[in-house]
């Protein structure tokens, strides 16, 4: 799950989500709270609301496990105290005495059974909640994953991947863990707390009342604890962050460390924030440390009020001596939900804070629903721009005013300076953004009258950061026709002069490409998406050529493949080569995005502008050393 | 993990007194119940109330000290946790401090970050359940059985049974859980591996419309996650129930055993009523040590990888008795240089010989895995050769301490890093004492004082981590501001250009022809032009020198240079 940026991944605590759940721990760490806790909690309930059958099922079993298992220790205690009088008999050596066991093996069999339904339905319970609750998270993850393929690429450009996978990888964990485990802890917790004192009230109110005074005893311990140790836990985690950022850049930046000789100044810096994290560590693990043995020690009070007023009020014979020792299982249990409540409610907060993030994503503006389709369209490949203007930021002028006219098979080179230049063209011209003033036509037709697969599917890209997925190399290159042949696949392989490289891998076409796709050089990856495009087939194309990081022959390679891929096409080239540049029917001269210049290569020479200065400083380029500097 | 345990080392008196103060704590939970069994067999039978309230005073000491003895428990276990993890962190830090290049490749920068980062915590927090729950454990099991034993010894034929009937089912059930986690984990890999690929690749997705394909596919590896969640968590929702089924039977044969003996007379009541506290809390003990099985080995994994780091040695440290460092003009010589990757079986260098002089730009040229770069990173000693050497100003690099050798040189790497701080304490990365004209003159040689003043805070502007907030021809331009400001008399560019468009590349070459004039200047780059100019050009193809002189020379001699070019530039401009 290497999620992109490391350290800052939350870090996990306990074991992975299995059971056991709230225990006093998630109470000290701090929780984030939703914006709407009411609407979040709707809506993500309205998600079981085909399940509430089966919901009611698994509240009654939870109901019923847990009745049952309160009701045990006052069976237990009844046969203690039959115990208790048959041993007292004995003792005073009442003639016949003894212990009853008729009396015994009913009350036995009676815990017998009573245990084993506790144990059925608790079991009953948690395997359905398994199935509901994961199969919830499934169809909600469902819903986001077809969220994303609407929402427009521009959602995409503003968010940065880490969030949005952190999203869906954190999220989704916090919400599958609450809703297997919180809703029914939540309805047993409340059924323990109710049932106990129901029961404890019919024993003694008075050692009721005395177990009853130590509870406010522990919501006050709880709470000033949990306040502190949320402080250090924050504490902490900001010490935490900073350690790891210190040590993600000087590892990343490790030759430039050991190149200026920095060692010892970056061990000093480490060695300054491992203090202050040693420093918050400690308290904060102290200060939860201590949660639970104070717990214990309230229970135990508990306990010592119990053994101790029972025992007078049995010499009293108020109540009998088993009642004691159910009241000692009644009140370990008292405390016990009330703790689990306090960290319910935590994850439940946090899970809805999860949820709300989750339900942001769903909100967003989807793409703009696609114009009726048109009759069949067989684009021959004629763009034209018509008074185009587009901007990113309102306030920062990109395109205004742009006309070109491309007919079908002729190129455009675009050059100029690295920059957003391209990817705007790309972003225009396949409506992954908007156009705001005039418009584009493909063979006379606004495309934005055009269904966007139908007029994607005219458009072939093959760029330098190539994308290629986790797959096999045939998969890859079929990714660019749905249901293409074996043969088409390396019919357009062989055409990108890819099929020789290809060959020569130990699995050929069935290579995995691993998840950079490292296992193959950049050079080989044009060379696949090249292979993806001709097997698309579009009218249009949008190319880039190799700059760097290419060896000699598998730049000639794509030079021919491109080429090949070129001939008789729409070509939008972003030009690095001379003579792709001169050959151009249009060239279009971009800088910060813009289009300065545009023209062929000889009158945009003469015009002695942008173009002219570039084509100097970049193809002349031994004629620059004289010049100024700034 | 027993070599990380070592850590503990320095906090073995903090460790003891955990274990003795957790000591106090289980036994006097354990000891209550022998209390309250004395109240029953003592003060209710004989009906002493006062007898029951003194024992209840004595029960509430006990439970003080038990609570005191725990809560000083965790204040050490916490001191020693923390120190453990400050310690561990220190070592893994410094050693890494200390690799060079071939040790982060062998295991990678990302690797060593999470290494470094979440495998210490991952061990710290083990430390820290080990020191808290499992003393506890094992001491409240042994003291329950020692205390049950002497209660009733036939009575606790009981234990004898019952706990390796639970220990069974716990591991029954926990096997199968195991694996089922460990296939959970890969499920969510790969559910990630397709968002992400469809994160990245929304454009190419939706280019080709293959949306569908892509929410099949996603759905196909959600259902396949979805459906071993319910497996692992179906299998796991019979653990508890059949655990406590397991400790109330136990705790029903007690009654019914205890019973037998009460009505023969050899058992008080008191003390089977403590015989049942006795027992619930060893079983408890049991199910508690079972739990935390679940993170040994996790733990374990981050331990053996922590140690990997640990165990591997830099490949070289500097020479006992180092040479001093020639005051010399700065000329670079390789001598018959070969140099092998790790477990490479081609050389990445083959015989190379050349000397780059001062006063003089010398040019590497060459494709993409000809070996450029690995030439300019033997320099600064980032490896050592495998055969052959190196000379600066005739001195052998394995002879001086590599910080000496590095002082003299002014590096610039393929990959602008800066740090976080602000653009100025970057450019005195290169010379902490440079004043602020001279780093303000390294920004003009490089170019930089133009974006840098159109910032709002010019020199103060603070870089984020990694230099985000600048493009990579801005971090190009800083680094190599940076490597300006130690006025070196060495300068190697690793490609530093290629994100420069052409016109600053050009502007850049220029300053620094004008610049460092003196210095002995060595550039890679990957573009004809930017290299056409340079004194001396060396040509480089699968690690061999294939030639050597100057754009004019090499266009007549070379072959492989004059195709480089061919590919380039178009025939007028070449000539």
């Amino acid at each position: 799950m290497s999620a992109p940026r490391g350290p800052r991944r939350r870090e996990p605590m306990g074991g992975h989500g299995g059971f056991g759940g709230g225990g006093p721990m998630g109470l000290a760490m701090p929780v984030e709270k939703p914006k709407n806790a009411k609407g979040t909690t709707l809506r993500l309930l309205s998600y079981f609301r085909s399940s509430v059958p089966l919901l009611t099922v698994i509240f009654l079993a939870a109901i019923a496990s847990t009745a049952f298992s309160i009701w045990s220790p006052k069976i237990l205690g009844q046969a203690t105290t039959i115990l208790f009088q048959g041993f007292l008999a004995k003792l005073r050596h009442i003639p016949g005495g003894g212990v009853d066991f008729a009396k015994i093996q009913s009350l036995v069999l009676w815990l017998v059974a009573l245990y084993l339904l506790s144990s059925i339905f608790s079991w009953v319970q948690q395997y359905l909640m398994a199935g509901i609750a994961q199969r919830t998270v499934y169809g909600i993850r469902r819903q986001v994953m077809d969220k994303l393929t609407r929402l427009p690429v521009q959602f995409f450009d503003a968010h940065p991947h880490g969030e949005i996978m952190s999203r869906f990888v954190n999220d989704f964990d916090n919400i599958s863990t609450t809703l297997q485990q919180s809703l029914t802890q939540f309805v047993t917790a409340i059924v323990t707390f109710v049932g106990v004192i129901v029961m404890m009230l019919t024993i003694s109110p008075l050692m009721t009342l005395a177990v009853a005074l130590t509870l406010p005893l522990s919501f006050v311990v709880t709470r000033s604890i949990a306040r502190r140790s949320q402080t250090y836990f924050l504490e902490r985690q900001q010490h935490l962050g900073d350690l790891n950022g210190h040590v993600e850049e000087m590892f990343t930046g490790h030759l430039i460390v050991r190149a200026f000789g920095h060692e010892e100044r970056s061990i000093a810096q480490f060695d300054r924030m491992n203090e202050d994290l040693a420093e918050s560590t400690w308290k904060a693990q102290y200060v939860t440390g201590i949660i639970m043995p104070l717990m214990n020690v309230i229970g135990n009070l508990g306990y010592v009020l119990v053994s101790v007023i029972g025992g007078i009020l049995v010499v009293q014979r108020a109540i009998q001596i088993g009642d004691i020792q159910a009241f000692i299982q009644y009140a370990r249990q008292f405390s016990q939900p009330i703790t689990q409540l306090a960290s319910i409610s935590n994850s439940i907060q946090s899970t809805l804070a999860s949820a709300e993030r989750v339900f942001e994503l769903l909100d967003e503006n989807e793409e703009p629903i696609d114009a009726a389709v048109p009759a069949d369209v067989a684009a021959t490949g004629h763009v034209a721009f018509d008074g185009v203007a587009f901007r990113y930021e309102p306030s920062r002028p990109l395109i205004e005013q742009m006309d070109i006219d491309v007919r079908s098979g002729e190129t455009v080179a675009i050059v100029g300076p690295t920059g957003a230049g391209k990817t705007t063209l790309v972003n225009l011209l396949m409506r992954f953004y908007d156009v705001d003033e005039g418009r584009i036509l493909l063979d006379g037709r606004d495309i934005r009258t055009l269904p966007r697969p139908l007029l994607r599917r005219q458009f072939g890209m093959v760029l330098q950061d190539t994308w290629l997925f986790n797959g096999t190399i045939r998969d890859n290159i079929a990714y660019g026709r749905e249901g293409a042949t074996r043969e088409e696949v390396e019919a357009a392989a062989r055409a990108a002069h890819a099929d020789h490289f290809i060959r020569t891998l130990p699995h050929g076409y069935d290579t995995e490409l691993n998840e950079e796709a490292s296992n193959i050089s950049q050079g080989q990856r044009q060379l696949l998406t090249i292979a993806r495009a001709l097997l698309a087939d579009p009218p249009v194309l949008i190319l880039d050529e190799a700059t760097s990081s290419v060896d000699t022959r598998t730049e000639i390679a794509i030079q021919k493949a491109m080429q090949e891929l070129m001939a008789g096409r729409t070509s939008f080239v972003i030009a690095h080569r001379l003579s792709t540049i001169r050959n151009a029917d249009l060239i279009l001269v971009m800088q910060h995005g813009r289009v300065v210049e545009q023209g062929r290569h000889d009158d945009l020479l003469r015009r002695g502008g942008a173009y002219h200065d570039l084509y100097q400083s970049q193809f002349a380029g031994a004629g620059l050393s004289d010049e100024p500097a700034s | 993990m027993a070599k990380l345990i070592e850590f503990l080392r320095p906090y073995r008196a903090f460790v003891a007194l955990v274990l003795v103060l957790t000591f106090v704590q289980t036994m006097s939970s354990l000891y209550l119940p022998n209390l309250m069994s004395s109240i029953v067999d003592t003060g209710i039978i004989r009906g002493d109330e006062g007898y029951i309230l003194r024992e209840g005073l004595w029960m509430l000491a006990v439970t003080v000290l038990g609570g005191a003895g725990s809560v000083l428990a965790s204040y050490y276990g916490a001191k020693a946790t923390a120190g453990f993890g400050k310690l561990l962190r220190t070592r893994i830090f410094r050693h890494v401090e200390h690799f060079t290049l071939k040790e982060f490749d062998q295991i990678g920068t990302s690797s060593l970050i999470v290494r470094s980062t979440n495998d210490v915590m991952q061990v710290q927090q083990f430390i820290n359940m080990l020191l808290r729950m499992m003393v506890m454990a094992p001491l409240t099991a042994i003291g329950g059985i020692i205390l049950a034993v002497r209660t009733d010894a036939s009575l606790s034929l009981v234990i004898v049974v019952v706990l390796p009937i639970m220990s069974i089912a716990i591991w029954l059930v926990m096997r199968r859980g195991f694996d089922l986690f460990r296939s959970i984990q890969k499920k969510v890999d790969r559910l990630n591996l397709v968002l992400r690929e469809n994160l990245t690749g929304v454009r190419v997705v939706r280019a080709f419309g293959r949306v569908p394909y892509e929410v099949r596919r996603f759905d196909a590896a959600n259902l396949d996650l979805t459906d071993t969640s319910v497996r692992v968590f179906q299998l796991m929702a019979i653990l508890m129930p059949i655990v406590m089924l397991i400790m109330n039977l136990a705790m029903v044969a007690i009654v019914w055993f205890g019973g037998v003996q009460i009505n023969t007379g050899t058992l008080e009541l008191g003390n089977l009523m403590a015989f049942i506290q006795y027992v619930m809390q060893i079983m408890f003990a049991v199910l508690m040590v079972s739990m935390m099985l679940f993170m040994v080995p996790r733990a374990q994994a981050s331990a053996v990888r922590i140690n990997e780091v640990l165990a591997l040695e830099p490949e070289f440290r500097d020479p006992d008795d180092p040479l001093p460092v020639p005051r010399g003009p700065g000329t670079v010589e390789f001598r018959g240089v070969t140099f092998y990757y790790p477990g490479g079986e081609e050389p990445a260098l083959h015989d190379v010989t050349f000397t780059a002089r001062p006063g003089q730009i010398t040019a590497v040229i060459g494709g993409t895995g000809a070996g450029k770069s690995t030439l300019m990173n033997l320099i600064p000693r980032f490896y050592d050769v495998s055969e052959g050497s190196i000379l600066v100003d005739g001195v052998d690099v394995r002879k001086m301490r590599q910080a000496d050798l590095r002082q003299r040189l002014g590096y610039v790497p393929q990959k602008a890093v800066l740090f976080t701080g602000s653009v100025l304490e970057n450019i005195r990365y290169g010379d902490p004492g440079a004043s602020l004209a001279a780093a303000q003159h390294a920004a003009d040689v490089a170019q930089a004082s133009e974006f840098v003043s159109e910032m709002e805070e010019g020199m103060e502007a603070e870089i984020s981590q990694g230099g985000v907030n600048l493009s990579g021809g801005q971090r190009q331009r800083l680094a190599m501001a940076r490597a300006l400001a130690r006025r070196a008399e060495i300068y190697l560019f690793d490609d530093s250009f290629s994100a420069l468009d052409f016109r600053t590349d050009a502007l850049v070459r220029a300053a620094l022809r004008r610049e460092l004039t003196g210095a002995t200047v060595m550039i890679i780059a990957q573009r004809v032009s930017t290299v056409m100019d340079a004194d001396h050009i060396l040509v480089l193809d699968d690690g061999r020198l294939v030639g050597a002189g100057t754009h004019r020379e090499l266009m007549a001699s070379c072959p492989v240079y004059a195709e480089i070019v061919a590919s380039q530039l178009s025939p007028e401009e070449s000539a």
